[in-house]
């Protein structure tokens, strides 16, 4: 039994599979609708998250399944004490396969060295978020038509930005990816990212301050929030919180075949104006993160269509 | 110079790093037990100038080798019998720590689950840096 734990549980190989077949529900919808009847998927979220719950339930129901679950840590037993590795146990009696968000680092990972279903991240505090890399590797592919020889322009959050760091050790994987890392001084790439990935790789990467600047040289423009929950310090996260904003006059200098994504919920760091660019790609991102995610569910459960 | 009785069976932890000895003392719990235990402070030594010995009455069931890993992978560890030494064991900086090391990541599992073993693993064998199994923050 297999779980996905981090974005780099799978090898390229496997990856490049899940997302042939994540091609292929786009393609024929109709195909995988029954795919997973009688099947059950566990939702359990201990912290609050409507986009990436709503986007697993949504994949389960894709494929003819069912769902079950909670979506806050006082809605379920974890309220009255019980343990994640008890509340597994039990809950695969129930389900067949599950994703768990947690607040708490590794939790899903203890979850699954008790459980009887395959378990997957669904994001534990600022540790990982496979399923958003996923989702992420596969609009690019899908949009590009391939994840290798392109530079990569990551902007904003890039210290506390998990999705940002999950990417890059994803991407590393494929031949000629260049990075542009765009941040303030302070929300700089943390320097085992830096060292232990791009270096020790002998990745291409430039960073830099301006977003301007780097906006000509990019195949993807990839921008973070800045997210209030990652700082202790109130006046921090203002005086941080709007030092890049996209809007049309900065794209005025992109490729026409960029393409512009975003992990979302964004704040205001692209400008509403952006939305209707053929650029942006952020929605259809979305999409894109139920594709992988109806994937990742039949992969785990061995179901072939 | 100092003198101290011989060991008829048990373990001389030698070559310690000088001032090192207390900490193997705690991490191998030898106040727990009832043998005789011998710790040699700042001994002279051509190789390391100043070294601390540990000698312990008993089989080497007393001591995990993983600990004197993780603390100091130069010592040496004689295992005496009839006053010989029969074997000397090579230490080395173990692959995982179990329940040796604590977490100290506030958003780490292990930090509201207190019955969960504290697992790290070596990620670094160069530097010595040991990661979190759960959270894989760096333990400092």
């Amino acid at each position: 039994m297999r779980h996905l734990l981090s974005p780099l549980d799978f090898s390229v190989d496997e990856l490049d599979r899940l997302m042939d077949l994540a091609s292929d529900i786009e393609l024929h919808p109709k195909k995988y609708s029954d795919a997973c009847k009688g099947k059950k998927l566990a939702t359990l979220f201990y912290e609050p998250s409507t986009r990436t719950r709503l986007s697993f339930e949504a994949a389960m129901l894709n494929l003819g399944g069912s769902v079950l679950g909670f979506s806050s840590a006082d809605s379920s037993s974890a309220a009255k004490g019980e343990s994640v590795s008890d509340t597994i146990r039990v809950l695969s009696c129930y389900a067949d396969i599950c994703a768990m968000r947690h607040p708490k680092e590794g939790a899903p990972m203890v979850a699954a060295m008790k459980s009887g279903i395959p378990v997957i991240n669904a994001g534990d505090g600022g540790h990982q978020h496979p399923t958003q890399t996923l989702t992420d590797l596969l609009t690019i592919r899908s949009l590009k038509g391939r994840l290798d020889g392109m530079t990569v322009g990551l902007c904003g959050d890039l210290k506390f930005g998990r999705t940002v760091h999950s990417l890059i050790e994803a991407l590393v994987r494929y031949s000629g990816i260049r990075f542009v890392l765009i941040s303030p001084e302070e929300l700089r790439i943390p320097s085992y990212i830096r060292e232990n990935v791009l270096d020790a790789k002998q990745i291409p990467y430039e960073e830099v301050r301006d977003l301007e600047t780097a906006m000509p040289s990019l195949d993807i423009l990839y921008m973070t929030r800045v997210q209030k929950e990652r700082f202790f310090n109130e006046e921090e996260y203002i005086r941080m919180k709007d030092c890049y904003i996209l809007d049309k006059a900065k794209l005025k200098t992109a490729k026409p075949d960029m393409n512009i994504l975003h992990p979302l919920p964004r704040v205001n760091e692209i400008s509403v104006e952006v939305d209707d660019d053929p650029r942006a790609a952020y929605f259809p991102q979305a999409q894109y993160g139920v594709y992988i995610r109806m994937a990742l569910i039949l992969t785990l459960l061995d179901i072939a269509v | 110079m100092l003198n101290i009785g011989g060991l008829k069976d048990g373990i001389v932890l030698d070559h310690i790093q000088a001032g090192k000895s207390m900490d193997i003392y705690k991490y191998l719990k030898l106040d727990k037990l009832d043998c005789q235990v011998a710790i040699i402070k700042n001994a002279r030594s051509n190789k390391m100038g100043r070294k601390d010995i540990l000698k312990i009455e008993g089989g080497l069931d007393v001591v995990n080798l993983d600990v004197l890993g993780y603390i100091d992978c130069n010592i040496t560890v004689n295992i005496i019998k009839d006053e010989k030494i029969v074997e000397k064991k090579v230490v080395r900086l173990p692959q995982k720590l179990t329940n040796i090391i604590k977490c100290k990541n506030p958003r780490c599992i292990t930090s509201i689950e207190q019955e969960l073993p504290h697992v790290f693993f070596l990620a670094d064998e160069e530097k010595q840096v040991y990661r979190c199994a759960y959270c894989e923050e760096k333990y400092k």
